[in-house]
Protein backbone atom coordinates (compact mmCIF):
# COMPACT_ATOMS: atom_id res chain seq x y z
CA UNK A 1 0.00 0.00 0.00
CA UNK A 2 1.44 3.40 -0.85
CA UNK A 3 1.55 6.21 1.67
CA UNK A 4 -1.54 8.02 0.35
CA UNK A 5 -3.73 4.93 0.60
CA UNK A 6 -2.21 4.06 3.97
CA UNK A 7 -2.95 7.53 5.27
CA UNK A 8 -6.62 7.27 4.35
CA UNK A 9 -6.83 3.75 5.76
CA UNK A 10 -5.42 4.79 9.15
CA UNK A 11 -7.51 7.97 9.32
CA UNK A 12 -10.49 5.74 8.58
CA UNK A 13 -9.63 3.58 11.59
CA UNK A 14 -8.94 6.50 13.95
CA UNK A 15 -10.61 9.68 12.65
CA UNK A 16 -9.15 11.88 15.41
CA UNK A 17 -5.55 10.86 14.68
CA UNK A 18 -3.45 13.87 13.86
CA UNK A 19 -1.33 13.66 10.70
CA UNK A 20 2.19 15.05 11.13
CA UNK A 21 4.41 16.23 8.29
CA UNK A 22 7.55 14.09 8.03
CA UNK A 23 9.87 13.62 5.05
CA UNK A 24 10.73 10.01 5.69
CA UNK A 25 7.78 8.22 7.28
CA UNK A 26 4.03 8.59 7.39
CA UNK A 27 3.49 9.93 10.91
CA UNK A 28 0.39 10.14 13.11
CA UNK A 29 -0.28 11.33 16.63
CA UNK A 30 -2.77 8.92 18.18
CA UNK A 31 -4.95 9.66 21.23
CA UNK A 32 -3.63 7.45 24.06
CA UNK A 33 -6.95 5.71 24.68
CA UNK A 34 -7.11 4.46 21.10
CA UNK A 35 -3.53 3.28 20.69
CA UNK A 36 -3.91 -0.32 21.81
CA UNK A 37 -6.99 -0.92 19.70
CA UNK A 38 -5.35 0.60 16.65
CA UNK A 39 -2.17 -1.42 17.20
CA UNK A 40 -4.17 -4.65 17.25
CA UNK A 41 -5.89 -3.80 13.98
CA UNK A 42 -2.63 -2.70 12.33
CA UNK A 43 -1.11 -6.05 13.19
CA UNK A 44 -4.06 -8.29 12.36
CA UNK A 45 -5.74 -6.84 9.28
CA UNK A 46 -4.39 -8.49 6.16
CA UNK A 47 -3.93 -5.40 4.02
CA UNK A 48 -2.00 -3.61 6.79
CA UNK A 49 -0.09 -6.50 8.46
CA UNK A 50 2.31 -4.37 10.51
CA UNK A 51 4.04 -7.29 12.17
CA UNK A 52 7.47 -5.78 12.84
CA UNK A 53 8.00 -3.08 15.45
CA UNK A 54 11.52 -1.98 14.56
CA UNK A 55 11.88 0.82 17.05
CA UNK A 56 10.08 1.92 20.18
CA UNK A 57 11.37 4.90 22.05
CA UNK A 58 10.34 7.87 24.13
CA UNK A 59 11.15 11.57 23.78
CA UNK A 60 10.85 14.30 26.38
CA UNK A 61 9.43 17.37 24.62
CA UNK A 62 9.22 19.26 27.95
CA UNK A 63 5.51 20.13 27.44
CA UNK A 64 4.70 16.45 27.11
CA UNK A 65 6.32 13.03 26.98
CA UNK A 66 6.02 11.16 23.73
CA UNK A 67 6.26 7.45 22.90
CA UNK A 68 7.28 6.79 19.29
CA UNK A 69 6.50 3.52 17.53
CA UNK A 70 8.20 2.68 14.21
CA UNK A 71 6.28 -0.06 12.43
CA UNK A 72 6.92 -2.03 9.30
CA UNK A 73 5.06 -4.76 7.45
CA UNK A 74 7.35 -7.59 6.39
CA UNK A 75 4.88 -8.71 3.71
CA UNK A 76 3.94 -5.35 2.15
CA UNK A 77 7.11 -3.48 3.16
CA UNK A 78 5.25 -0.30 4.08
CA UNK A 79 6.13 1.70 7.17
CA UNK A 80 4.37 4.00 9.55
CA UNK A 81 5.29 5.98 12.66
CA UNK A 82 2.80 6.39 15.50
CA UNK A 83 3.18 8.76 18.43
CA UNK A 84 1.34 8.81 21.71
CA UNK A 85 1.61 11.77 24.05
CA UNK A 86 1.10 12.18 27.76
CA UNK A 87 1.34 15.48 29.60
CA UNK A 88 1.49 13.97 33.08
CA UNK A 89 5.18 13.93 34.04
CA UNK A 90 4.62 12.12 37.35
CA UNK A 91 2.15 9.35 36.58
CA UNK A 92 2.07 9.52 32.78
CA UNK A 93 1.06 6.16 31.39
CA UNK A 94 0.17 4.62 28.06
CA UNK A 95 -1.11 1.12 27.28
CA UNK A 96 1.51 -1.51 26.61
CA UNK A 97 1.78 -3.09 23.16
CA UNK A 98 3.95 -6.01 24.26
CA UNK A 99 1.03 -8.41 23.93
CA UNK A 100 1.01 -7.50 20.22
CA UNK A 101 4.74 -7.20 19.48
CA UNK A 102 6.89 -9.12 21.96
CA UNK A 103 9.91 -6.92 21.31
CA UNK A 104 8.06 -4.07 23.03
CA UNK A 105 8.55 -5.73 26.41
CA UNK A 106 12.23 -4.78 26.65
CA UNK A 107 11.88 -1.50 24.82
CA UNK A 108 9.09 -0.37 27.12
CA UNK A 109 11.15 -1.30 30.15
CA UNK A 110 13.93 0.86 28.72
CA UNK A 111 11.54 3.77 28.15
CA UNK A 112 10.26 3.39 31.70
CA UNK A 113 13.76 3.25 33.13
CA UNK A 114 15.30 6.17 31.28
CA UNK A 115 12.27 8.35 30.53
CA UNK A 116 9.84 7.48 33.31
CA UNK A 117 6.78 6.61 31.28
CA UNK A 118 4.58 3.89 32.77
CA UNK A 119 3.01 1.23 30.60
CA UNK A 120 -0.35 -0.14 31.71
CA UNK A 121 -0.67 -3.96 31.76
CA UNK A 122 3.06 -4.51 31.18
CA UNK A 123 3.96 -7.94 32.62
CA UNK A 124 7.28 -6.96 34.19
CA UNK A 125 7.75 -3.21 34.40
CA UNK A 126 11.08 -2.84 36.22
CA UNK A 127 14.13 -0.73 35.55
CA UNK A 128 16.31 -2.49 32.99
CA UNK A 129 19.68 -0.67 33.02
CA UNK A 130 19.76 1.30 36.25
CA UNK A 131 19.55 -0.27 39.67
CA UNK A 132 16.36 -0.48 41.71
CA UNK A 133 16.02 2.63 43.85
CA UNK A 134 17.68 4.97 41.37
CA UNK A 135 16.19 8.44 41.73
CA UNK A 136 14.92 10.09 38.57
CA UNK A 137 14.94 9.22 34.91
CA UNK A 138 18.17 10.31 33.18
CA UNK A 139 16.93 10.97 29.66
CA UNK A 140 14.46 13.60 30.84
CA UNK A 141 15.47 17.16 30.10
CA UNK A 142 15.02 18.25 33.73
CA UNK A 143 17.24 15.49 35.15
CA UNK A 144 20.00 16.88 37.34
CA UNK A 145 23.21 15.03 38.15
CA UNK A 146 25.80 17.48 39.40
CA UNK A 147 28.53 14.86 39.75
CA UNK A 148 28.49 13.08 36.41
CA UNK A 149 27.02 15.60 33.97
CA UNK A 150 29.36 18.53 33.36
CA UNK A 151 27.67 21.65 32.01
CA UNK A 152 29.77 23.74 29.63
CA UNK B 1 27.12 -36.67 63.92
CA UNK B 2 23.90 -38.63 63.68
CA UNK B 3 21.86 -35.42 63.44
CA UNK B 4 23.81 -34.22 60.46
CA UNK B 5 23.24 -37.43 58.56
CA UNK B 6 19.51 -37.25 59.23
CA UNK B 7 19.15 -33.73 57.86
CA UNK B 8 16.67 -33.77 54.99
CA UNK B 9 18.52 -33.51 51.69
CA UNK B 10 16.89 -31.20 49.16
CA UNK B 11 16.01 -33.01 45.98
CA UNK B 12 17.20 -30.76 43.18
CA UNK B 13 15.32 -32.85 40.63
CA UNK B 14 12.01 -31.82 42.13
CA UNK B 15 12.57 -28.35 43.47
CA UNK B 16 13.05 -25.27 41.36
CA UNK B 17 16.17 -23.31 42.19
CA UNK B 18 17.99 -20.30 40.76
CA UNK B 19 21.54 -19.86 39.66
CA UNK B 20 23.31 -16.70 38.56
CA UNK B 21 25.19 -16.93 35.28
CA UNK B 22 27.43 -13.93 35.18
CA UNK B 23 28.05 -11.03 35.42
CA UNK B 24 31.49 -12.58 35.10
CA UNK B 25 30.96 -15.71 33.07
CA UNK B 26 32.96 -16.61 29.95
CA UNK B 27 29.93 -17.64 27.92
CA UNK B 28 28.11 -14.34 28.35
CA UNK B 29 31.00 -12.66 26.46
CA UNK B 30 30.92 -9.61 28.69
CA UNK B 31 29.16 -8.36 31.76
CA UNK B 32 25.67 -9.78 31.45
CA UNK B 33 23.91 -11.55 34.31
CA UNK B 34 21.36 -14.25 33.60
CA UNK B 35 19.25 -15.45 36.52
CA UNK B 36 18.30 -18.96 35.48
CA UNK B 37 15.48 -20.93 37.14
CA UNK B 38 16.29 -24.61 36.98
CA UNK B 39 14.61 -27.86 37.81
CA UNK B 40 17.31 -30.48 37.74
CA UNK B 41 19.26 -29.25 34.75
CA UNK B 42 16.23 -28.14 32.76
CA UNK B 43 15.83 -24.38 32.32
CA UNK B 44 12.36 -23.29 33.47
CA UNK B 45 12.78 -19.59 32.89
CA UNK B 46 15.48 -17.00 32.57
CA UNK B 47 15.74 -13.34 33.44
CA UNK B 48 18.52 -11.25 31.91
CA UNK B 49 19.84 -8.41 34.07
CA UNK B 50 21.58 -5.81 31.97
CA UNK B 51 23.12 -2.47 32.74
CA UNK B 52 26.54 -3.48 34.07
CA UNK B 53 28.17 -1.51 31.26
CA UNK B 54 25.49 1.13 30.75
CA UNK B 55 27.30 4.37 29.95
CA UNK B 56 24.38 6.53 28.93
CA UNK B 57 25.59 7.02 25.37
CA UNK B 58 22.20 8.44 24.35
CA UNK B 59 22.42 11.07 27.07
CA UNK B 60 26.02 11.90 26.16
CA UNK B 61 24.98 12.40 22.53
CA UNK B 62 22.66 15.21 23.59
CA UNK B 63 25.72 17.23 24.58
CA UNK B 64 27.99 16.29 21.68
CA UNK B 65 28.26 17.50 18.10
CA UNK B 66 27.63 15.03 15.29
CA UNK B 67 31.33 14.45 14.45
CA UNK B 68 31.90 13.72 18.15
CA UNK B 69 29.04 11.23 18.26
CA UNK B 70 30.89 9.07 15.71
CA UNK B 71 33.42 8.24 18.41
CA UNK B 72 30.70 7.09 20.80
CA UNK B 73 29.01 4.78 18.31
CA UNK B 74 32.27 2.85 17.92
CA UNK B 75 31.92 1.83 21.50
CA UNK B 76 28.47 0.28 21.26
CA UNK B 77 28.96 -2.79 19.11
CA UNK B 78 32.72 -2.55 19.01
CA UNK B 79 32.92 -5.54 16.64
CA UNK B 80 31.02 -3.69 13.93
CA UNK B 81 32.42 -0.26 14.70
CA UNK B 82 32.60 0.86 11.06
CA UNK B 83 29.00 -0.11 10.42
CA UNK B 84 27.77 1.83 13.45
CA UNK B 85 29.67 4.88 12.24
CA UNK B 86 28.15 4.41 8.82
CA UNK B 87 24.64 4.74 10.27
CA UNK B 88 25.32 8.08 11.94
CA UNK B 89 27.20 9.45 8.92
CA UNK B 90 24.40 8.54 6.53
CA UNK B 91 21.83 10.05 8.86
CA UNK B 92 23.67 13.38 8.88
CA UNK B 93 24.21 13.27 5.11
CA UNK B 94 20.54 12.48 4.53
CA UNK B 95 19.39 15.32 6.78
CA UNK B 96 21.69 17.86 5.11
CA UNK B 97 21.06 16.39 1.64
CA UNK B 98 24.77 16.02 1.01
CA UNK B 99 25.77 13.73 -1.82
CA UNK B 100 28.96 11.86 -0.91
CA UNK B 101 31.48 11.03 -3.68
CA UNK B 102 31.23 7.59 -5.32
CA UNK B 103 34.71 6.75 -4.05
CA UNK B 104 33.50 7.15 -0.47
CA UNK B 105 30.52 4.85 -1.06
CA UNK B 106 32.76 2.14 -2.51
CA UNK B 107 35.32 2.34 0.27
CA UNK B 108 32.64 2.37 2.95
CA UNK B 109 30.96 -0.71 1.50
CA UNK B 110 34.23 -2.62 1.29
CA UNK B 111 35.25 -1.66 4.81
CA UNK B 112 31.81 -2.56 6.18
CA UNK B 113 32.08 -6.00 4.69
CA UNK B 114 35.63 -6.50 5.97
CA UNK B 115 34.30 -5.50 9.37
CA UNK B 116 31.48 -8.02 9.04
CA UNK B 117 33.92 -10.81 8.22
CA UNK B 118 36.14 -9.85 11.18
CA UNK B 119 33.10 -9.84 13.44
CA UNK B 120 31.91 -13.23 12.25
CA UNK B 121 35.41 -14.62 12.67
CA UNK B 122 35.41 -13.58 16.30
CA UNK B 123 31.92 -15.02 16.69
CA UNK B 124 33.21 -18.29 15.27
CA UNK B 125 36.09 -18.26 17.78
CA UNK B 126 33.79 -17.80 20.72
CA UNK B 127 31.15 -20.19 19.41
CA UNK B 128 33.75 -22.91 19.15
CA UNK B 129 35.09 -22.09 22.56
CA UNK B 130 31.64 -22.17 24.16
CA UNK B 131 31.15 -25.61 22.64
CA UNK B 132 34.43 -26.72 24.17
CA UNK B 133 36.72 -26.51 21.14
CA UNK B 134 39.58 -24.21 22.06
CA UNK B 135 41.31 -24.73 18.69
CA UNK B 136 38.64 -22.61 17.00
CA UNK B 137 39.65 -19.69 19.13
CA UNK B 138 43.20 -19.70 17.82
CA UNK B 139 42.23 -20.33 14.20
CA UNK B 140 39.66 -17.54 14.18
CA UNK B 141 41.84 -14.98 15.89
CA UNK B 142 44.76 -15.78 13.61
CA UNK B 143 42.67 -14.91 10.55
CA UNK B 144 40.97 -11.90 12.15
CA UNK B 145 44.43 -10.51 12.79
CA UNK B 146 44.92 -10.17 9.00
CA UNK B 147 41.90 -7.87 8.75
CA UNK B 148 42.96 -5.87 11.78
CA UNK B 149 46.37 -5.38 10.17
CA UNK B 150 44.69 -3.95 7.07
CA UNK B 151 42.58 -1.66 9.28
CA UNK B 152 45.61 -0.56 11.25
CA UNK B 153 47.58 0.34 8.14
CA UNK B 154 44.81 2.38 6.56
CA UNK B 155 42.93 3.86 9.50
CA UNK B 156 45.50 3.92 12.27
CA UNK B 157 43.70 1.73 14.77
CA UNK B 158 42.57 -1.83 15.14
CA UNK B 159 39.28 -1.85 17.01
CA UNK B 160 37.74 1.60 17.46
CA UNK B 161 38.52 3.28 14.17
CA UNK B 162 36.17 6.27 13.87
CA UNK B 163 37.18 6.24 10.23
CA UNK B 164 33.97 7.58 8.72
CA UNK B 165 32.97 11.16 9.26
CA UNK B 166 29.82 12.97 8.15
CA UNK B 167 30.44 13.68 4.47
CA UNK B 168 33.12 11.10 3.82
CA UNK B 169 36.19 9.57 5.38
CA UNK B 170 38.81 10.86 7.81
CA UNK B 171 41.60 10.11 5.32
CA UNK B 172 42.14 8.26 2.09
CA UNK B 173 42.95 4.55 2.04
CA UNK B 174 46.55 3.42 2.21
CA UNK B 175 48.19 2.69 -1.20
CA UNK B 176 48.55 -0.96 -0.13
CA UNK B 177 44.89 -1.32 0.83
CA UNK B 178 43.62 -2.92 -2.38
CA UNK B 179 46.59 -5.27 -2.67
CA UNK B 180 46.28 -6.39 0.94
CA UNK B 181 42.53 -6.91 0.79
CA UNK B 182 42.87 -9.07 -2.31
CA UNK B 183 45.63 -11.06 -0.64
CA UNK B 184 43.42 -11.54 2.40
CA UNK B 185 40.45 -12.80 0.35
CA UNK B 186 42.71 -15.30 -1.38
CA UNK B 187 44.09 -16.43 1.97
CA UNK B 188 40.74 -16.61 3.75
CA UNK B 189 39.01 -18.58 0.97
CA UNK B 190 41.49 -21.36 1.68
CA UNK B 191 41.27 -21.04 5.45
CA UNK B 192 37.49 -21.01 5.73
CA UNK B 193 37.54 -24.61 4.51
CA UNK B 194 39.41 -25.44 7.71
CA UNK B 195 36.57 -23.85 9.68
CA UNK B 196 34.10 -26.21 8.08
CA UNK B 197 36.31 -29.23 8.56
CA UNK B 198 37.09 -28.33 12.14
CA UNK B 199 33.67 -27.34 13.48
CA UNK B 200 30.81 -27.41 10.95
CA UNK B 201 31.21 -31.08 10.15
CA UNK B 202 32.01 -32.02 13.73
CA UNK B 203 29.46 -34.57 14.91
CA UNK B 204 29.59 -33.47 18.55
CA UNK B 205 28.89 -29.88 17.55
CA UNK B 206 26.05 -30.96 15.27
CA UNK B 207 24.43 -33.10 17.93
CA UNK B 208 24.60 -30.25 20.42
CA UNK B 209 23.04 -27.71 18.09
CA UNK B 210 20.58 -29.48 15.79
CA UNK B 211 16.98 -28.96 16.92
CA UNK B 212 18.06 -26.87 19.92
CA UNK B 213 16.51 -23.44 20.54
CA UNK B 214 14.13 -23.46 17.58
CA UNK B 215 12.79 -20.01 16.71
CA UNK B 216 9.80 -19.75 14.39
CA UNK B 217 9.56 -17.03 11.77
CA UNK B 218 6.54 -15.43 13.47
CA UNK B 219 8.38 -15.27 16.79
CA UNK B 220 11.49 -13.87 15.13
CA UNK B 221 9.46 -10.99 13.68
CA UNK B 222 7.45 -10.42 16.85
CA UNK B 223 10.55 -10.34 19.05
CA UNK B 224 12.26 -8.02 16.57
CA UNK B 225 15.16 -10.42 16.00
CA UNK B 226 17.32 -9.31 13.09
CA UNK B 227 20.53 -10.26 11.36
CA UNK B 228 21.76 -13.81 10.75
CA UNK B 229 19.83 -15.06 13.78
CA UNK B 230 16.53 -14.03 12.19
CA UNK B 231 17.43 -15.12 8.69
CA UNK B 232 17.98 -18.62 10.06
CA UNK B 233 14.24 -18.66 10.78
CA UNK B 234 13.39 -17.44 7.29
CA UNK B 235 12.74 -13.79 8.18
CA UNK B 236 14.05 -11.75 5.23
CA UNK B 237 15.39 -8.77 7.15
CA UNK B 238 18.63 -7.83 5.37
CA UNK B 239 18.64 -4.02 5.25
CA UNK B 240 21.30 -4.19 2.54
CA UNK B 241 18.68 -5.81 0.27
CA UNK B 242 15.47 -4.09 1.36
CA UNK B 243 16.71 -0.56 1.94
CA UNK B 244 20.06 -0.44 0.11
CA UNK B 245 22.72 2.06 1.06
CA UNK B 246 26.36 2.50 -0.01
CA UNK B 247 26.77 0.57 -3.25
CA UNK B 248 24.90 -2.55 -2.17
CA UNK B 249 22.40 -1.98 -4.98
CA UNK B 250 25.22 -2.35 -7.52
CA UNK B 251 26.70 -5.61 -6.29
CA UNK B 252 25.42 -9.11 -6.72
CA UNK B 253 24.93 -10.99 -3.47
CA UNK B 254 22.35 -13.33 -2.03
CA UNK B 255 20.29 -12.91 1.09
CA UNK B 256 20.51 -16.46 2.37
CA UNK B 257 17.49 -17.61 4.34
CA UNK B 258 17.32 -20.64 6.57
CA UNK B 259 14.40 -22.93 7.20
CA UNK B 260 14.76 -24.69 10.54
CA UNK B 261 15.62 -21.76 12.81
CA UNK B 262 17.63 -23.85 15.24
CA UNK B 263 21.08 -23.20 16.66
CA UNK B 264 22.84 -25.04 13.84
CA UNK B 265 20.99 -22.96 11.23
CA UNK B 266 22.04 -19.74 12.95
CA UNK B 267 25.61 -21.02 12.83
CA UNK B 268 25.32 -21.83 9.14
CA UNK B 269 23.91 -18.39 8.30
CA UNK B 270 27.04 -16.67 9.53
CA UNK B 271 29.30 -19.10 7.69
CA UNK B 272 27.38 -18.36 4.47
CA UNK B 273 27.54 -14.65 5.17
CA UNK B 274 31.32 -14.67 5.30
CA UNK B 275 31.34 -16.14 1.77
CA UNK B 276 28.82 -13.53 0.57
CA UNK B 277 30.86 -10.71 2.11
CA UNK B 278 33.97 -11.91 0.31
CA UNK B 279 31.97 -11.97 -2.92
CA UNK B 280 30.88 -8.36 -2.39
CA UNK B 281 34.42 -7.20 -1.66
CA UNK B 282 35.77 -8.95 -4.76
CA UNK B 283 33.27 -7.17 -6.99
CA UNK B 284 34.23 -3.76 -5.63
CA UNK B 285 37.90 -3.82 -4.76
CA UNK B 286 39.23 -3.27 -8.30
CA UNK B 287 36.57 -0.72 -9.23
CA UNK B 288 37.05 1.98 -6.59
CA UNK B 289 36.59 5.19 -8.60
CA UNK B 290 39.07 8.04 -8.34
CA UNK B 291 37.95 11.20 -6.60
CA UNK B 292 37.74 12.96 -3.28
CA UNK B 293 37.56 11.01 -0.07
CA UNK B 294 35.15 13.48 1.52
CA UNK B 295 32.46 15.89 0.45
CA UNK B 296 32.78 19.49 1.53
CA UNK B 297 30.96 20.02 4.81
CA UNK B 298 30.40 23.09 6.94
CA UNK B 299 32.70 23.46 9.94
CA UNK B 300 29.73 23.31 12.32
CA UNK B 301 27.15 20.72 11.38
CA UNK B 302 23.59 21.64 12.33
CA UNK B 303 20.72 19.41 11.27
CA UNK B 304 17.48 21.16 10.29
CA UNK B 305 14.76 20.74 12.90
CA UNK B 306 12.88 17.49 12.42
CA UNK B 307 13.13 13.76 12.85
CA UNK B 308 15.47 11.41 11.05
CA UNK B 309 15.87 7.67 11.02
CA UNK B 310 18.61 5.61 9.44
CA UNK B 311 18.94 1.85 9.46
CA UNK B 312 21.95 -0.24 8.52
CA UNK B 313 22.76 -3.93 8.60
CA UNK B 314 25.34 -4.38 11.35
CA UNK B 315 27.04 -7.73 11.83
CA UNK B 316 24.40 -8.79 14.37
CA UNK B 317 21.32 -7.30 12.81
CA UNK B 318 19.57 -4.09 12.13
CA UNK B 319 20.93 -0.97 13.78
CA UNK B 320 18.54 1.97 13.72
CA UNK B 321 19.52 5.51 14.60
CA UNK B 322 16.68 7.88 15.47
CA UNK B 323 17.41 11.58 15.89
CA UNK B 324 15.10 14.38 16.94
CA UNK B 325 16.80 17.64 16.04
CA UNK B 326 15.83 21.13 17.16
CA UNK B 327 18.23 22.77 14.71
CA UNK B 328 21.22 22.93 17.05
CA UNK B 329 24.65 21.42 16.63
CA UNK B 330 23.83 18.53 18.92
CA UNK B 331 20.73 16.33 18.73
CA UNK B 332 17.74 16.99 20.96
CA UNK B 333 17.25 13.26 21.43
CA UNK B 334 19.20 10.39 19.98
CA UNK B 335 18.13 6.78 20.14
CA UNK B 336 20.04 3.74 19.01
CA UNK B 337 17.88 0.75 18.24
CA UNK B 338 20.59 -1.80 18.80
CA UNK B 339 20.27 -5.30 17.36
CA UNK B 340 21.62 -7.07 20.43
CA UNK B 341 19.08 -5.52 22.77
CA UNK B 342 16.20 -6.98 20.80
CA UNK B 343 18.02 -10.26 20.26
CA UNK B 344 18.50 -10.64 24.01
CA UNK B 345 14.76 -10.49 24.65
CA UNK B 346 14.23 -13.83 22.92
CA UNK B 347 16.70 -15.77 25.09
CA UNK B 348 14.08 -16.60 27.74
CA UNK B 349 11.69 -17.91 25.09
CA UNK B 350 14.36 -20.02 23.36
CA UNK B 351 15.94 -21.59 26.40
CA UNK B 352 12.78 -22.77 28.22
CA UNK B 353 12.78 -26.54 28.43
CA UNK B 354 16.39 -26.84 27.28
CA UNK B 355 19.25 -28.15 29.36
CA UNK B 356 21.59 -25.59 30.87
CA UNK B 357 24.38 -26.71 28.51
CA UNK B 358 22.06 -25.93 25.58
CA UNK B 359 21.59 -22.43 26.95
CA UNK B 360 25.30 -21.83 26.32
CA UNK B 361 24.93 -23.02 22.73
CA UNK B 362 21.85 -20.85 22.15
CA UNK B 363 23.54 -17.81 23.66
CA UNK B 364 26.62 -18.38 21.50
CA UNK B 365 24.49 -18.65 18.36
CA UNK B 366 22.74 -15.35 19.09
CA UNK B 367 26.17 -13.70 19.31
CA UNK B 368 25.84 -11.01 21.96
CA UNK B 369 28.00 -7.96 22.34
CA UNK B 370 27.10 -6.59 25.76
CA UNK B 371 28.10 -2.91 25.31
CA UNK B 372 25.59 -2.81 22.46
CA UNK B 373 22.82 -4.08 24.74
CA UNK B 374 23.54 -1.59 27.51
CA UNK B 375 24.73 1.39 25.46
Amino acid sequence: MNNEALKERILGLVPDAEYQENKQFLTFIIPPAKMHDLALRLKNEADLAFDYLFCLTAVDMVKFLEVVYHLESTTHRHQVVLKVRTEDRVNGAVDTVCDIWRTAEFHEREAFDLMGIRFNNHPDLRRIFLEEGWVGHPLRKDYVDEVNIVEF
Amino acid sequence: MKEIINLPVKNVEEEEYHINMGPQHPSTHGVLRLVVSLKGEIVKSLKPHCGYIHRGIEKMCEKDTYPQIIHLTDRMDYLSAHINNHAVCMLVEKALEVEVPERVKYIRTIVDELNRIASHQLWWCSFGMDMGGLTCFFYGLRDREKILDIFEESFGSRLLHSYYTPGGLMMDIHPNFQKNVKAFIKYFRKKIKDYDELLTGNIIMQLRTRGIGVLSKEDAISYGITGPSARASGFACDVRKHDPYGVYDKVDFKEILGTTGDTLERYMMRMHEMHESMKIIEQLIDNIPEGDYAAKMKAVIKLPAGEYFQRVEAARGELGVYVVSDGNKSPYRMKFRSPNFSNLSVLDHLSRGCKIADLIAIGASLDYVIPDIDR
